[in-house]
């Protein structure tokens, strides 16, 4: 799988999924074209999906949010019949190497939680209409939905047979969605996660597996009302439309990606990829209009989708990339002026749906399963937003004092009150109190700097960075740490990362992700699913897992 | 001990398998008793319930014991649990289990995918007296009227054989799918039957013996390679079953064949010599070869749907595991465990249709559809017969396999019957000659008018060479109540 994968797409070109508007009612509609498979070597039957299938969908989700901002209600159904959707792609798995395994669940949990979040977010209440079979994946992205309506039509269900078909999990946030959201007995999501055809009727409803079942003949009947309803309770303001999110500015080169305010420099030999994101070109907009007016080439969104892309290209398409480098050029009071009128306006809902957008693209930086450093150099811009990505690697190195021949304005780092609570991480805890967890003290004593460009040293007391080096140890310091985590194992380096980076509380977030991480990951790579003999790689031969019976 | 030769009457469902000792088994089909009866009151116009009719019914599983024929009202015919007699040291026949002792309890790894299986075959059974529950309005005789209600009340057995596997074998699972046998219907809207084909009224009796000849085939093979089931109580009521299929295929046969019959008849007595001056053929009330032909491409596609895809993973599960075997596995000379071959199975690649080697295991179900053609088509050869022997010059063709297919590797392309693909305006100016015209039904429509006289037939059919247990041309067959 070397083919190049790429995360952008419009509605134009989709190949799997149709939306339709009506007024505050959305609805999007699972077509898959069965040879329309991202690789060669599988066809996606009966609404099974891939990656291609879920880059789609996250186009959709995000367009729902702003072209659409009218919309209230998206209502999710299948276009074929008798199946909503059949999962993942037993093939597609059973072909993909394990690295495009974990890339692809984790961004299409990534996409879940983006519409899981909506209503949330931004009053998009997304509800799953199912009539047909609704089995693992296809449950899993019906589980993601607010409000689950089954058809009692005596052969629809609701499934999860992931362990008795394919020795592997539901792990994409199946069975901790079951759990934690669904809040399923445990002996009953035992029972329902064992059986291959899964429970339909009433008991799906008893059982807490959906929110209501209803008789087939009312059914879509049920739904249009259900979905007018909830438009109408909406506390969502109305809007009349929003803007266009036109194709990013982005040309591929052999060693680089070049997009307008982001470039990501490949370093293939060194396993380094470094991302430098420039500052606002002009002074921030006066009025909220202007943003709009502005739409997708507002500073602080066109820099979101272009990083989003860009950390998307890299976990798919650049694997031996270990180390991502965070770096920043420009004007860090004009990025804050920026964001200060997103937050000054924060129930304007475009402020609102950019500042959102960043919560999850931090959200994709933590997940990021590579060694994340920043270097905040001199004329760097991490300002307000732009510090998150401080507080999101696993080490940042500033640089102190003047260094000779760089006339560039002294390193500064510029919090803003984003930082306290506006981008809150998979734990719902703000970076910051993530980092100083076992002294709050410290998270105040910041907060008393909003607004004042820190230097090295004062950023260095408030335990902002991991170390500031001056001229002399620059260059050194930074070369060495750069060779040394290179040498470790990305193994080892990707466990002890996830680890550090999610102290503090759980949440259905981190559990899905942790979990999907840790028993996932370790399934796909245990012969019982994945060897020779393994029951996914068997899977569609007829010949049965032959499995080791040692339990680990 | 039960004897296995004599149906047990002493509770309220005959059977052999020593049901009055089985109390757990014998309560649980009580209670489902009931709901069947309904279900059947319900569907069957009450005018041919109070009728008396001559029907067969099963007394023993003995070979020459197990037709019993007497007149019956069908709310009263004794829909029993009767399954094959038990062979001896019997063993799995396929699979990875190929050679061990057969089971005699459902194993609890397999235990899922048969009571899908068992489901989906029980769901045709009662699917199919749905699809024809208006036809004996239209009955082109007694005899005729009589053959259905036997292929009704037979399907209605084959109902309770599944149910009572359902009842007996797989706890409260079996006992809510087989309530949902009865909740299910043809053609609802509600809770349709699980397969499509079954959800298509039977609107004449054309249809009914092309469905008896066709569709009914293909559930002969399913049972025929669940007869082979290493789960024996399976295996054995599927043997059982299809010993009164027979019945239904014959059914289908001498009617299309009777059919044919007769409009060669009609064409010769009025010098008519081509089949396709289908204007004054019809005119004559009789149905035309041609529409004959329509009919049989229609019936027979359908049918082949039934098989499911080419290439199929459940179906290769199910050899594997040794509950589904090949058409005649026991006769079969390999090792019954397919690990390391292949078979041929239709593609379609690069705009061709062609043929390709897939793993054995993977292409069971066009194993078995390959069966299905060859049996299918034997019938076809015996109607060519009637029309070379009347002098005619049309002979009737099983089409492609790739013609008007709705699953499958050519479901979403356009073929000729030939198997030529076809663009979209090519097909469309050329469907009306393939498969039967919205006026064509119409046409059969205006046919088919009830005689109910013993002994007299629908001008659009010839009468049979031999009745119903040997019984003369004149016989009651049915003795209609008076509504």
């Amino acid at each position: 799988m070397t083919k190049l994968i790429n995360f952008q797409t419009d509605p134009s070109t989709y190949r799997h999924w149709k939306v339709g508007y009506d007024g505050p009612v959305a609805t999007v509609t699972m077509d898959v074209d069965e040879n329309g498979g991202l690789f060669d070597g599988y066809q996606l039957k009966l609404n099974s999906y891939d990656l291609g299938v879920d880059i789609e969908l996250y186009d959709i989700t995000q367009r729902m949010r702003f072209e659409h901002p009218e919309v209230k209600v998206v209502v999710m159904k299948s276009g074929k019949d008798k199946v909503f959707c059949a999962g993942a792609n037993i093939r597609m798995l059973g072909g993909a190497s394990h690295a495009h395994k974990v890339n692809f669940c984790k961004f299409t949990n990534e996409t879940r939680n983006t519409f899981e979040a909506a209503e949330d977010d931004s009053g998009q209440k997304w509800i799953a209409a199912v009539k047909g079979a609704c089995a693992g994946g296809g449950y899993e992205l019906a589980l993601a939905c607010n409000h689950i309506m089954l058809t009692d039509d005596s052969s629809s269900s609701v499934a999860l047979p992931e362990v008795p078909l394919l020795a592997v999990l539901p792990g994409t946030g199946g069975l901790t969605r079951v759990t934690d959201k669904r809040k399923v007995r445990r002996d009953r999501a035992d029972v329902f996660c064992s059986i291959e055809e899964g429970i339909r009727g009433q008991r799906a409803k008893e059982w807490r597996l959906v929110d209501e079942v209803i008789p087939n003949s009312k059914f879509d009947a049920t739904v249009a009302e259900r979905a007018q309803e909830f438009a109408a309770a909406s506390a969502k303001p109305d809007v009349a439309g929003g803007i266009s999110l036109t194709p990013l500015a982005r040309k591929i080169d052999e060693a680089a990606v070049h997009y307008s305010l982001v470039e990501v420099e490949i370093d293939r030999a060194g396993h380094k990829a470094t991302i430098t994101l420039s500052g606002p070109e002009g002074d921030a907009p006066a009025s909220m209009d202007e943003v709009v007016a502005e739409g997708d080439q507002f500073y602080l969104l066109r820099l979101a989708r272009e990083l989003d892309d860009a950390i998307l290209h890299l976990r798919l398409n650049e694997r031996e990339e270990g180390l991502i480098v965070f770096r920043s050029q420009g004007d860090a009071d004009r990025v804050k002026a920026h964001e200060d009128l997103l937050l000054a306006n924060a129930d304007h809902w475009l402020a609102n749906e950019i500042l959102k957008y960043w919560k999850r693209v931090l959200k994709r930086i933590d997940m990021t399963s590579r060694s994340l450093v920043a270097l905040v150099e001199h004329g760097s811009c991490f300002a307000g937003v732009l510090a998150e990505i401080l507080f999101a690697v696993d080490r940042s190195y500033m640089m102190e004092d003047e260094f000779e021949g760089d006339n560039r304005p002294l390193a500064t780092i510029l919090l803003n009150g984003s930082n306290f609570g506006t981008y809150p991480m998979a734990n719902d805890l703000s970076r910051l109190a993530t980092r100083f967890l076992g002294e709050p003290e410290a998270v105040e004593e910041a907060r008393g700097k909003v607004g004042e460009p820190l230097e090295a040293d004062e950023a260095d007391a408030l335990g902002l960075v991991t170390y500031i080096l001056d001229d002399i140890d620059w260059d050194d310091e930074i070369r060495i740490f750069i060779e040394e985590r290179a040498s470790f194992s990305p193994d080892a380096m990707t466990g002890m990362e996830a680890n550090l980076r999610f102290a503090g509380p759980e949440t259905m977030e981190t559990r899905i992700f942790g979990r999907l991480t840790a028993w996932q990951n370790w399934i796909f790579n245990r012969p019982n699913a994945t060897g020779p003999e393994g029951a996914l790689q068997r899977y569609g031969s007829g010949i049965r897992g032959n499995y080791n019976m040692e339990r680990v | 001990m039960h004897d296995l030769m004599n149906v047990s009457y002493d509770t309220q469902i005959p059977n052999n398998v020593g049901l009055s000792s089985d109390k757990r088994v014998l309560k649980a089909l009580e209670k489902w008793h009931p709901g069947y009866i309904n279900w059947w009151n319900d569907l069957i116009p009450d005018k041919f319930q109070q009728s008396l009719v001559y029907l067969r019914t099963a007394v023993s599983v003995d070979p020459k014991g197990w037709a019993k024929f007497d007149y019956v009202k069908m709310p009263d015919y004794r829909w029993g649990v009767l399954l094959a007699p038990q062979v001896e040291g019997r063993t799995i026949p396929c699979g990875e289990h190929a050679g061990e002792p057969a089971w005699q309890e459902v194993p609890g790894e397999y235990r899922n995918l048969m009571k899908r299986l068992i489901v989906i075959q029980g769901d045709t059974e009662p699917a199919s007296v749905e699809q024809q529950r208006f036809l004996a309005i239209t009955a082109p005789s007694l005899y005729d009227m009589r053959n259905l209600f036997q292929v009704n009340v037979e399907e209605g057995r084959h109902l309770w054989a599944m149910v009572y596997l359902l009842h007996k074998y797989f706890g409260r699972d079996g006992r809510e799918e087989a309530d949902d046998l009865l909740r299910r219907s043809s053609g609802s809207e509600e809770a349709p039957r699980m397969l499509g084909a079954f959800n298509e009224e039977t609107p004449d009796w054309l249809s009914f013996f092309m469905f008896t000849y066709f569709t009914d085939r293909d559930g002969k093979m399913q049972l025929e390679s669940l007869a082979q089931s290493g789960f024996d109580p399976l295996s054995r009521t599927c043997r059982f079953m299809l010993t009164e299929e027979a019945h239904h295929m014959f059914v289908g046969e001498t009617g299309v064949g009777r059919t044919i019959e007769r409009t060669c008849q009609v064409m010769k007595e009025n010098g008519i010599d081509d089949p396709y001056d289908t204007d004054r053929i019809r005119a004559l009330g009789v149905i035309d070869l041609p529409l004959i032909q329509k009919k049989l491409n229609l019936h027979y596609t359908l049918s082949l749907d039934l098989f499911g895809q080419e290439v199929s993973t459940n179906a290769a599960n199910a050899f594997n595991a040794g509950i589904k075997g090949r058409y005649q596995e026991h006769r079969l000379d390999d090792d019954h465990k397919l690990t390391n071959d292949t078979y041929t199975v239709w593609d379609f690649e690069d705009g061709q249709v062609v043929r390709k080697e897939v793993p054995a295991l993977t292409a069971i179900n066009m194993r078995l559809r390959d069966d299905y053609t060859r049996d299918a088509a034997g019938g076809v050869g015996r109607w060519n017969k009637i029309i070379e022997k009347a002098g005619i010059d049309f002979e009737l063709k099983l089409p492609h396999e790739a013609f008007n297919r709705k699953i499958g590797v050519f479901s979403d392309k356009l073929f000729d019957p030939d198997g030529t693909l076809l663009s979209g305006a090519d097909y469309d100016a050329g469907e009306k000659g393939w498969l039967p015209t919205h006026a064509d039904g119409d046409f059969i429509q205006s046919l088919m008018v009830q005689v109910t006289e013993p002994g007299k037939y629908a001008g659009w059919i010839a009468p049979p060479k031999v009745g119903i247990d040997n019984k003369p041309g004149d016989f009651e067959y049915v003795k209609l109540a008076m509504a």
